[in-house]
């Protein structure tokens, strides 16, 4: 069972559980051990030292995971990891999530946080090291002991042994604490591992989650704690004027409603949740809608459009021959051209975003969270408060899902966790709960998208030009992650998929910003949520029009010599071959094939369909190939893959939020229908067996699904689905 | 108001309104939180409990409205369809983020206590007002199939 352990929790533990060893880096990134038990030579669990591994006197080994856990299969992950240097035995591992702290940054990033399907891929060498130093250190420390050569020392299942001696890692604790953990330790070979890779690892979390027992933030209940929800302007950019408790005061539970210190709304604290949910419809505002956004849906249609028509801000492919390449794709005797319109999501997970703050004796804070950005939240909490970032301890829970709605930027519901608790007199701890209707009204949706295409197809066969422009709301432009992402005024998550297609093709890219008040947020793929649509499916119409087969067209602009587009072509292969592609389906069926590298991973998938007498279409099956790398835990990759490909379905078939005069129109899950069972085909996914570095499968999945599903249609329909969702463009569902 | 409720096997009184929604009384009253808050309108079954042995939105439901009823949480789930349930979910490993895995796992305890093998046709149709963004339905449909096997065995 995995627990949720803080840096002051952590240490006070120590002293029930006698002598522990810890092992992990240090801020300069340099692998360290300590000794923590009160007296101790070692007791340097200093500021600069956080633990990865620990182990107890009585051999208990637990693994600190430093990303957070939204279904994703971190705390099966990184554990494997530490599990498989040290030779434990994988039911006996425990798993703590990491507190808030520099140690634990993400290396793709350079502050704590998860996301970027980037997990595995930054903890693979770092878990592996810190695993493999404890068991050399403990190793040592048995071969002093025993007076034997560590090398003829064996560990299995977390025992030591030599000879005839035998030991559990209890035992050397003490004594390993003592030793300088090894710089470079040696790692693993590939060949020896019999975790990683193992076809099925059962994960960390299914007893707890099966039980009811996992705990979420949602879960969180703390002494003498008042719960909050916050009445919001109906419209993004409103401003509280003036609001009237009226009957609120009624509810029974109903404590006190506050404007919050921002004017963005009015905070209603109540002994319950239901009474604060209650108490709340009661509360009228009057809201200054002066800098509101007041517009609809279709006045935001005709804003893309008209950027779409106009001369693209920024040339993207930097040729100078956007004009040009325009011109001669529409020229060419064989041409496509196309547009795409990709609607607002909102990520919808499971858990609606939920976050306490609770006050600590000596003027500290403790934020109960399923925390996905601690590198933001930790010092934003601390600003508002103006409680010092050291005072304040970050506890982070299972999340209910994500999505990337989590991983704010603005870390927007903590910020409002904060402004109530605040409000309120700072005295009492508050539980902020967003509702469903709060979380499908509340913003940061994955952005509008609109694309133009135009392709001419050459003598050749193949594509002889492909000009394409973008319009699109920057995700990143205004935040913290600015410079890492916009280059020259070009925000990549606004291009990513195009811009760096794996295809030879040749490109000219023109993008121009959507500017609006409404906040976005990168959704699962970011980018390549829409951008693996659009190439998709064009390269399926540029196949048609030059009159050659979907996969053999593809193959044909990928340079298998290369390595990256030789794995972009392995798994497109794998996927025809396991689905059969080229075998003839009966009529009233369709195949489409659809493939995408997004976050270092390739992903070819293959859909299959099927109509109904009434013409309604039926998925029922998709084939998915996936190169990750070496595939640490393969059953998490093939949970990824079919929960990223159902993901992504769902919003492709029939998901939008749309407004009218400013107004979210979508009210609860009614109104925004998530994919059920019933939607749900038949997934079957193959992993490439791959050497490399592992990458990620958080969201590679997702890309492909759409366009699969799409050219599906298209095979069993002749109908080309270029706006979405589907359901709102001409196609039913069974 | 002072509401006595029939829950896991145990008769508790509670303090609430009675239009409360029987799950904040089980959840903010009860701290019994395996049920989970998902949408509030019985759009998602995150809160599914069983009343009676027969799975119910406990997010729409008064409750005034309970009487006599016996409710049911997951943190009771005990029937052999829960244990063969609760195994096959965790053989598969069908849990990803598990937010609405209490719900799924009591909406298909109440499937197989009524129908001891279901089809996949009916399993979606049972199952389809469970919602999980996870999209972890191939799992779930496969676990139930699963859990067939095992009460039969």
């Amino acid at each position: 069972m995995t627990t949720s352990m803080n840096r002051r929790g952590f240490l006070k533990s120590v002293g029930a559980l006698g002598v522990t060893m810890v092992v992990g880096f240090n801020a300069s990134g340099a692998l360290a051990a300590s000794k923590t038990a009160a007296g101790d030579v070692l007791s340097n669990t200093s500021a600069d030292f956080n633990p990865f591994v620990k182990i107890d006197a009585d051999g208990t080994v637990t693994v600190v995971v430093k990303h957070f856990e939204m279904g994703q299969g971190t705390t099966t992950g990184l554990t494997t990891l530490v599990a498989e240097e040290m030779d434990l035995a994988w039911d006996e591992v425990k798993v703590a999530f990491a507190p808030s702290h520099k140690n634990y940054i993400n290396l793709a990033f350079g502050g704590q946080g998860t996301g970027g399907s980037t997990a595995m891929a930054n903890s693979f060498m770092q878990y592996r090291q810190a695993g493999a130093a404890a068991r050399d250190m403990l190793v040592r420390a048995a071969a002093e002991a025993w007076g034997v050569e560590a090398s003829a020392i064996t560990v299995k299942d977390g025992v030591l042994s030599s000879g005839d001696k035998t030991a559990g890692f209890g035992e050397f604790v003490n004594a390993a604490a003592k030793l300088t953990p090894a710089k470079e330790p040696v790692l693993k070979d590939a060949s020896k591992f019999t975790l990683i890779g193992k076809d099925k690892l059962p994960r960390k979390d299914s007893a707890a989650k099966t039980t009811g027992k996992a705990v979420f933030a949602m879960d969180v209940k703390v002494p003498n704690m008042v719960y909050v929800t916050i009445l919001r302007s109906p419209k993004f950019g409103g401003v509280l004027k003036s609001f009237e408790v009226s009957d609120a005061k009624s509810v029974t539970g109903f404590v006190d409603a506050k404007a919050l210190p921002n004017m963005a709304g009015v905070a209603v604290y109540a002994t319950s949740t239901w009474a604060s949910i209650k108490a709340r419809r009661s509360i009228k505002a009057v809201w200054d809608d002066s800098k509101a956004d007041s517009r609809g849906t279709p006045e935001m249609l005709k804003e893309y459009a008209a950027k779409l028509d106009a001369e693209p801000t920024y040339d993207v492919t930097k040729k100078g021959d956007f004009a040009k390449v325009e011109a001669a794709a529409k020229g060419a005797s064989k041409s496509v051209s196309a547009d795409f319109f990709f609607p607002l999501l909102a990520h919808a997970p499971m858990e609606p975003m939920v976050c306490v703050i609770e006050p600590t004796e000596g003027g500290g804070l403790k934020v109960h969270d399923g925390c996905q950005f601690p590198m933001i939240t930790h010092p934003t909490i601390a600003a508002i408060t103006k409680v010092p970032a050291e005072k304040i301890d970050i506890v982070t829970y299972y999340a209910g899902g994500s999505f990337g709605r989590r991983a704010n930027p603005q870390s927007d519901y903590h910020v409002e966790a904060a402004l109530a608790f605040l409000a309120l007199g700072g005295k009492k701890a508050v539980k902020l709960v967003w509702t469903r209707e709060d979380d499908l009204a509340g913003g940061f949706y994955r952005p509008m998208f609109a694309q133009r295409a135009h392709i001419g197809i050459g003598e050749d066969g193949k594509v002889a030009a492909w000009a394409q422009r973008s319009v699109a709301q920057s995700i990143f432009k205004g935040g913290p992650m600015e410079s890492f992402v916009v280059k020259d005024g070009v925000d990549h998550s606004s291009v990513e998929g195009i811009s760096d297609t794996p295809y030879q093709l040749p490109m000219s890219l023109g993008l121009t910003d959507y500017e609006s008040p409404m906040p976005v947020l990168w959704w699962r793929s970011v980018g390549h949520s829409q951008s693996g649509y659009t190439m998709e499916v064009l390269m399926d119409m540029a196949a048609e029009a030059a009159g050659k087969d979907p996969v053999a067209f593809r193959l044909a602009h990928l340079d298998e010599s290369d390595e990256d587009q030789g794995r972009v072509a392995g798994v497109l292969k794998l996927a025809a071959e396991k689905a059969g592609w080229g075998t003839d389906l009966p009529e009233g069926k369709g195949r489409g094939i659809a493939l995408h590298k997004s976050f270092g991973t390739y992903v070819a998938e293959v859909a299959e369909v099927s109509l109904n007498d009434k013409g309604a279409v039926s998925i029922d099956k998709i084939t998915c190939a996936v190169d990750c790398g070496t595939a640490v835990n393969p059953d998490v990759i093939r949970a990824q893959m079919e929960g990223a490909i159902g993901y992504g379905l769902g919003a492709v078939m029939r998901n939008q939020i749309t407004m009218k005069e400013g107004v979210v129109e979508q009210g609860n899950f009614p109104q925004y229908e998530p994919l059920r069972i019933a939607d749900m085909p038949v997934i079957d996914v193959h992993i490439m067996p791959s050497d490399k570095k592992p990458s990620g499968v958080g969201e590679p999945g997702l890309p492909p699904a759409g366009p699969a599903l799409a050219n599906a249609i298209y095979a069993a329909t002749g109908k080309r689905i270029t706006k979405l969702p589907m359901t709102s463009n001409g196609i039913k569902f069974a | 108001m002072s509401i006595q409720l029939k829950i896991n096997g145990e008769t508790r009184q509670v303090e609430a309104d009675g239009d409360t929604p029987l799950l904040w009384v089980i959840r903010d009253e009860l701290e019994l939180t395996g049920t989970k808050f998902g949408c509030g309108v019985a759009s998602c079954g995150a809160c599914t409990v069983h009343l009676n042995g027969k799975p119910q939105r406990s997010c729409i439901l008064p409750v005034s409205a309970i009487g006599e009823s016996e409710v049911t949480t997951i943190e009771s789930a005990t029937t052999p369809q829960a244990k063969a349930v609760q195994a096959a979910w965790q053989e598969l490993d069908v849990v990803q983020c598990g937010y609405c895995q209490s719900g799924q796992i009591m909406s298909a305890i109440g499937l197989l206590s009524d129908n001891a093998k279901p089809t996949d046709n009916e399993i979606d149709a049972f199952m389809n007002g469970n919602a999980c963004r996870c999209a972890t339905y191939h799992r779930i449909r496969a676990a139930i199939h699963r859990a067939s096997e095992i009460l039969e065995a």
